[in-house]
C-alpha cells in the first residue's frame, strides 16, 4: 500500500468549491452544529479523502453537497457549495431550484453508500436499478437503458452481466452488490463521485478489489472522487489529498504524502499512531496507541479547540479559549492547532 | 402435504425461490386460510357459472310452488314467498354481493394507497393534514354514515359500491402511510433521491412495491367488510332494491317467514357468513405468510 503519486491536474478551476459550509440540526435539546464552517475545493480528476471518526461531520458534509439534508424542522444549511457544471456555468448547489438539483444529482454528482445491502431496493432487479437513472435522466427506452446497464455491470467487473441484470440484490454477494451500486452511480457518467465509506461493510480482500475498481474507473473517466472514510489504510491507497475532520471542523488539510510523512495536528498524529503497523511485530511488544477519551458531545462542545480535552499538547488558557484558525504550514498543508509549530518542531508534550 | 411436493425445489434453487417457497408453504400450512381460499374459489365459480346451470330464472314467479322446502322438489334449495327458485336467487345475489365487495375494495385500496403514500412520503404539514382528515373520517360511525348516504343517493350497485369504499379506504391509508414513512428512511430511498429520481418515482416505483404485502392483507379484509356492509344496508332497505337479489335484501324479506320458512333466512345468512369468514381467514393467512418473522415461532 504505497501512497499514490498525485495524478490530479492541480491547475485549472476547481470542480467543486465548498465555502463556509455549516449544517445545524435542531433537536429536542437545542441546536447542534454537525458541520461548522467547512471550506475545501475538489479539483478535476483528483481523489479527496475526508477522514474522521464517527460524528466528525464527514457524512453530513457529503449529504449537504447532494442537498439531501432535510431543511424542514429547523435544520439549517449555510455557506455555499459551488459546482462547475458540464455546461461551464458555476452554480451554488444550495441555491438552485429543486428541478435543477434533481438534474444535477446522478448526472454530475453521484453517490455510493456504505451499505450495499440496504442501498439497493430489494424488490427490483439489478438491471432495473442500474437502468433507472438512465431512464429518468435521459428518457431513453427501457430496453436501451437495460442494454447500457449490461455494459455498466461489465465495466464494474460483474461477470455474466447479461444474466446478472435479472438477479435481485439478495442473490449477489456483498462485493458484487457494491459493484452494482457503483454501476448505478456511474450510469449517467458523473464528474464527481461521492463515496461514503464504500468499503467499510466489506471484508478486506473485497475492499481492495473495490478500491482498485474505483481507481481504474477514475483513470478511465477522469472523474473526481470524494472519498469518505475512517480507515487511514484506505486513505493511503486512494487519496491525492486528505481533509481530516474533527467535531464538524477541518483540522488538517494536506496532500497524502505530507500528511502521512509529517502530520502536524495532534489529532492526525493520534489517528496515525492508532493504525497497526507491521514493524510493531518485531522486538518489543509495543502497544497500539489509542486516542484517549471520546468524540465530544455535539450539544456540549468544549470551548476553544474541540480536541483539547484529549490532546497531549494541551496548554491551559491557550487551547481552551479560542478556536484556532486553519493556518497554512506549507502552501499545500494547513492545520488548525494553536501549537502546531511546537508539534512540528518535536517539542515534547 | 401435496402442495409441498408440487413446488418442492429441485436443487440449485435460488434464494429468492426459496423465500417464495417458504412464504407459500407458510400459507398452505395455514388451514383456515386454505379453507377460506377454497370456499372463495368455489363461491366465485358457483356465482359465475352456476346461474346458467340452474334450470330456473331468479325472477321467475310460480305462485303454485311457494315456500317449497329445500331438497324436496326440483327446486334444490326450495322456493321463496313468490315461488322463485332460491338457488338461482342466491347465486345471482352472490354475483352482486361479491362484485360490490371486490369493486369497493379496488376503489378503497386505490384511494387509500394514494393518500397514504403521499402523506407518508411528504410528512410535515401535508402528511399531518391528510392523516388528520383520515382520522376524522374514521371517527364517523360507519353504519350511520352508510345509512345516511344511502338515504340521500338513489341506491344502485355503483352508488352502494362507492359508499362502501368511502367508509373503507382510511385503514388502507393508515397502513400505507406507516409503511411509506418507515421505508423512505431506508438507504435505497436516499440512494434513489441521490440519483435524481423525481418524488413520483421514489413513491410509486421504489417505496410502494415494498409495501405490497400489508396492502394485500388489508384488501382481503376490506372485501369481507364490503360484503358485510352491503348486507347491512340492503337488509335495512337502503341498498340493492328488489326484485334484484342481494344476500342482504333476501334476509330482509325472509324475516317475516322466520318461523314458517326458516331456510329463506338461513341460506342467505349462511352465504354471508361463509363469504365474510373466508375472506377474513384468507387475510389472516396472508398476513402470517407474508411476515417473514413468523418463521421464528
Amino acid at each position: 500500500m504505497t501512497p499514490q503519486p498525485t495524478t490530479a491536474s492541480a491547475d485549472g478551476p476547481p470542480l467543486l468549491e465548498v465555502r463556509d459550509l455549516t449544517v445545524e440540526f435542531r433537536g429536542q435539546t437545542g441546536k447542534v452544529a454537525a458541520v461548522n464552517g467547512v471550506s475545501f475545493d475538489v479539483r478535476p480528476g483528483e481523489t479527496l479523502a475526508l477522514v474522521g471518526e464517527s460524528g466528525s461531520g464527514k457524512s453530513v458534509t457529503s449529504l449537504a453537497i447532494m442537498r439531501l439534508i432535510q431543511r424542514a424542522g429547523g435544520n439549517r444549511v449555510g455557506g455555499s457549495i459551488r459546482l462547475r457544471r458540464r455546461s461551464g456555468d458555476t452554480v451554488d448547489l444550495l441555491a438552485v431550484s429543486e428541478d435543477e438539483i434533481r438534474e444535477i444529482r446522478g448526472t454530475e454528482i453521484a453517490m455510493v453508500f456504505q451499505e450495499p445491502m440496504t442501498s439497493l431496493n430489494p424488490v427490483h432487479t439489478i438491471g432495473a436499478q442500474v437502468a433507472e437513472g438512465i431512464v429518468f435522466h435521459r428518457r431513453v427506452s427501457r430496453k436501451a437503458a437495460l442494454a447500457e446497464a449490461v455494459e455498466l455491470l461489465d465495466l464494474v467487473g460483474i461477470p455474466e452481466p447479461q444474466r446478472r441484470i435479472r438477479n435481485f440484490p439478495h442473490q449477489l454477494s456483498g462485493g458484487m452488490r457494491q459493484r452494482a451500486m457503483i454501476a448505478v452511480a456511474l450510469a449517467c457518467k458523473p464528474n464527481l463521485l461521492i463515496a461514503d465509506e464504500p468499503t467499510t461493510a466489506l471484508d478486506v480482500t473485497i475492499q481492495a478489489q473495490i478500491l482498485e475498481l474505483l481507481q481504474g474507473l477514475q483513470r478511465q473517466t477522469g472523474m473526481s472522487i470524494v472519498f469518505i472514510t475512517h480507515n487511514l489504510g484506505v486513505v493511503a491507497e486512494v487519496a491525492d489529498r486528505v481533509l481530516v475532520m474533527y467535531a464538524g471542523r477541518i483540522v488538517e488539510e494536506a496532500g497524502v504524502v505530507p500528511l502521512f510523512g509529517r502530520p502536524l495536528m495532534p489529532y492526525t498524529q493520534g489517528l496515525l499512531r492508532s493504525v497497526p503497523r507491521l514493524d510493531m511485530m518485531s522486538g518489543a511488544h509495543e502497544e497500539l496507541e489509542a486516542i484517549p477519551g471520546n468524540v465530544p458531545d455535539p450539544t456540549a462542545m468544549p470551548a476553544g479547540c474541540a480536541f483539547h480535552p484529549r490532546c497531549a499538547h494541551f496548554r491551559p488558557s491557550l487551547c481552551d479559549t479560542a478556536v484556532p484558525g486553519l493556518e497554512p504550514a506549507d502552501p499545500e498543508h494547513s492545520v488548525r492547532c494553536a501549537r502546531w509549530r511546537d508539534v512540528a518542531a518535536g517539542v515534547p508534550a | 402435504m401435496t402442495a409441498d411436493t408440487a413446488i418442492a425445489p429441485h436443487g440449485g434453487q435460488t434464494l429468492r425461490r426459496s423465500t417464495r417457497y417458504r412464504t407459500l408453504r407458510r400459507f398452505t400450512r395455514h388451514r383456515l386460510a386454505m379453507f377460506g381460499l377454497v370456499v372463495i374459489v368455489l363461491l366465485v365459480m358457483a356465482c359465475a357459472i352456476g346461474p346458467s346451470l340452474v334450470p330456473f330464472d331468479q325472477f321467475q314467479l310460480n305462485m303454485r310452488a311457494r315456500f317449497r322446502e329445500p331438497f324436496a322438489t326440483v327446486h334444490i334449495l326450495g322456493t321463496d314467498e313468490l315461488g322463485r327458485d332460491l338457488l338461482a336467487r342466491l347465486l345471482m345475489a352472490g354475483r352482486i354481493s361479491l362484485t360490490i365487495g371486490f369493486a369497493a375494495m379496488v376503489i378503497a385500496v386505490t384511494v387509500g394507497t394514494i393518500v397514504g403514500t403521499i402523506a407518508g412520503f411528504y410528512g410535515g404539514a401535508i402528511g399531518s393534514a391528510l392523516m388528520r382528515f383520515v382520522d376524522a373520517v374514521l371517527c364517523f360511525p360507519t353504519i350511520f354514515l352508510l345509512l345516511t348516504l344511502a338515504a340521500l343517493v338513489s341506491p344502485s350497485i355503483l352508488t352502494i359500491t362507492l359508499i362502501i369504499a368511502l367508509t373503507a379506504w382510511m385503514e388502507v391509508a393508515r397502513v400505507v402511510q406507516g409503511q411509506i414513512r418507515a421505508l423512505r428512511e431506508r438507504d435505497f430511498a436516499v440512494a434513489a433521491e441521490a440519483m435524481g429520481a423525481p418524488d413520483r418515482w421514489i413513491m410509486f416505483k421504489e417505496l410502494l412495491p415494498n409495501a405490497v404485502a400489508p396492502i394485500v392483507v388489508a384488501a382481503t379484509l376490506i372485501i369481507a367488510r364490503g360484503i358485510l356492509l352491503e348486507s347491512y344496508v340492503s337488509y335495512l332497505g337502503y341498498g340493492i332494491q328488489p326484485p334484484v337479489a342481494s344476500w342482504g335484501n333476501m334476509l330482509e324479506k325472509a324475516q317475516q317467514y322466520l318461523t314458517t320458512a326458516p331456510w329463506l333466512a338461513l341460506l342467505p345468512g349462511l352465504m354471508i357468513t361463509l363469504a365474510v369468514a373466508s375472506f377474513n381467514f384468507l387475510g389472516d393467512g396472508l398476513r402470517d405468510a407474508l411476515d417473514p418473522r413468523s418463521d421464528l415461532t
